[in-house]
């Protein structure tokens, strides 16, 4: 793929490669009475890779429909590429939690990355040679063009997210938005997936918000965490943010973290960070363990 | 036998086959149009999943059918006004698929009894009454076509205005409502459409088989292809053989055309799976195993 051009960059507002990609204020949301996070403050830099983590309930998917346009904020401000965030930016690259579609069997994998590329333009139907062209080198980029003409209901898991990195990716978006990615795919799949992200962000400049509830597969990776629990929330780097003081005061409850053999531990968190993970297509929100303490889920 | 041969005779006569060829020629015309615009609607009926809608929407589009027959206005009309009202109320209280189905559920059985009762009024000839559920060839008069064609070739402009946003918005809502695709008012516009290729399709198979024109061909298509060129070329060309087909059949007989397009209908569907079993297999034998839709 072509890199970003510099061109455009200044286009949008920013200038040069230090500007933040996205910037809250102050933010928080709420639905009616119940504050899900409040008073976060955050720069997203080109090239970022920020992971956000947090039990259920605590605003995670709030976040990613905040950074979309689709949830205002009940305070702050929340600034896209220098704009109000607002919906349909080209320049958010967005992979939603997996979920199954009824229409899964007739899609192919290569329709999905068109949907990316051109699906919310009205009009006939033109099948230019430049798009399917265009289409082509999304799908080799993310290593998919082995099943790209395979309806996305005959992927495999792993697969399947390869796909939706490429959907997501087909518009050279400035900012790549990845909601629960690793759910249901086993350690390689989430090795490979991981560093698709990774690769991307070095190569591209591409800032990554990287939503997930299992921190070790990002480890290695993450510039920064933000830690949502309990309508607190803690930012800073992995070794700053994942320590027992640290979360133990978020959590207002004595929590452990141990690293063992270079793998992040977190014990005794209130529906810890490390539950097991949902399975995909049955709305599983509620899921908690019997050591749960909180009830918070909107 | 001689029974066998009389039941055999009502199903299928071709006696003075070129006269009557004759008098259903708009009927002919009417069922291209319907084939083409049901077999078009078919396939987000099938990647939206609502079929249960569409039976839904037919009732009261047979409601409104059979208040103009007692009124003695334009059926079409009536069938028309009775399936936007229906698919109307689906839109906008059934935005989210579990509320769809019960907001359906609690529509149809209304609108059968509104039908049934206009029906029970109705002095008139009594096939017209027959007619309307289970479908009937030479009720398309000039009137008439003048809507059919009419209605046909706004649906269809208005489908290939929309083709790609609503097929992104069918296919995958979250994504597409991130990329600022309007996926609410979509879905809104496509329901109205849908009432008004339901309400054609009530002139020709009935408001009972309704599912057979909108639903079979693209569900059949589906079994042997995902390509978004193929796939919708291939909904029509089923529809339109299962309508054309079952039109030239009943042509001679006296039992009504909705068994005639229901069969062509429902085995170019089996014949689609046996061929789509070939396709699961070479996909399959990736070592993934499909996933359930």
């Amino acid at each position: 793929m072509a890199p970003v051009p510099q061109a455009r960059r200044s286009q949008d507002g920013t200038s040069g490669d230090t500007a933040p990609l996205l910037s809250l204020r102050g933010a928080a949301v709420s639905y009616g009475q119940r504050l899900v996070w409040q008073g976060l403050d955050l720069d997203l830099r080109p090239g970022e890779f920020l992971a956000v983590l947090g039990p259920n309930g605590s605003g995670k998917s709030s976040l990613v429909r905040a950074l979309l346009g689709r949830q205002p904020l009940s305070a702050g401000t929340l600034t896209v590429l220098g704009r109000a965030a607002h919906k349909g930016g080209r320049h958010i690259g967005y992979v939603p939690q997996q979920a199954a579609l009824s229409a899964q069997a007739m899609v192919r994998a290569r329709d999905l990355v068109r949907f990316g590329m051109d699906g919310h333009r009205f009009g006939p139907w033109r099948r230019t040679e430049a798009v399917r062209r265009r289409v082509d080198d999304v799908l080799a980029s993310v290593g998919a063009s082995a099943y790209a003409d395979v309806p996305v209901g005959m992927l495999s898991g792993g697969e399947r997210q390869r796909v939706r990195i490429g959907q997501a990716l087909a518009t050279d978006p400035r900012i790549l938005l990845c909601d629960e990615p690793l759910l249901s795919l086993d350690l390689n799949h989430q090795r490979a997936i991981t560093e698709l992200v990774d690769a991307r962000r070095r190569s591209h400049g591409t800032g990554v918000v990287f939503v997930t509830h299992e921190i070790n597969p990002v480890l290695g990776m993450a510039d920064r965490v933000l830690y949502l629990a309990r309508g607190g929330h803690r930012i800073g780097t992995p070794d700053e943010v994942l320590s027992s003081q640290s979360l133990s005061q978020l959590y207002g409850t004595q929590v452990d973290v141990v690293r063992v053999r270079g793998r992040v531990v977190v014990v005794g968190a209130p529906d810890e960070v490390a539950a097991p993970p949902h399975h995909p297509g049955h709305e599983t929100t509620g899921t908690t363990g019997s050591h749960t303490s909180d009830g918070v889920r909107p | 036998m001689m029974l066998a041969d009389g039941i055999w005779h009502q199903i299928f006569a071709f006696d003075n086959y070129g006269e009557l060829l004759a008098l259903v020629r708009n009927s002919l015309i009417a069922g291209a149009a319907l084939g083409l615009v049901g077999g078009l609607a078919g396939v987000f009926v099938t990647m939206r999943d609502l079929p249960f809608a569409v039976h839904g929407i037919s009732e009261l589009s047979f409601a409104g059918a059979s208040a103009a027959l007692l009124m003695g206005v334009n059926i079409v009309a009536g069938s028309i006004v009775g399936s936007l009202l229906a698919a109307g109320a689906i839109g906008v209280l059934g935005a989210r698929a579990r509320d769809r189905n019960s907001v359906i559920g609690i529509l149809m059985p209304f609108g059968l009894g509104l039908g049934v009762l206009f029906l029970a009024l109705y002095k008139g000839r009594a096939a017209n009454k027959f007619g309307l559920l289970t479908g009937q060839i030479v009720a398309v008069d000039t009137p008439e076509m003048t809507w059919l064609l009419g209605t046909s070739a706004l649906v269809l402009v208005v489908l290939t205005l929309i083709w790609r946003p609503l097929s992104f918005a069918s296919a995958d809502p979250d994504v597409a409502e991130a990329r600022g695709v309007p996926v609410r008012a979509l879905s809104f516009v496509f329901m109205l459409l849908l009432g008004l290729t339901v309400a054609l399709s009530v002139q020709v198979v009935g408001a009972l088989l309704v599912l057979t024109l909108i639903v079979t061909p693209a569900a059949a298509a589906a079994r042997v292809t995902a390509s978004p060129i193929l796939l919708p070329v291939l909904s029509v060309v089923f529809a339109v053989a299962s309508i054309e087909g079952g039109i030239l059949l009943a042509l001679g007989s006296s039992v009504p055309i909705s068994p005639y397009v229901t069969t062509i209908s429902f085995a170019i569907y089996v014949g689609c799976r046996l061929v789509g079993r070939y396709r699961t297999r070479r996909w399959g034998s990736r070592g993934v195993v499909p996933q359930p839709a």
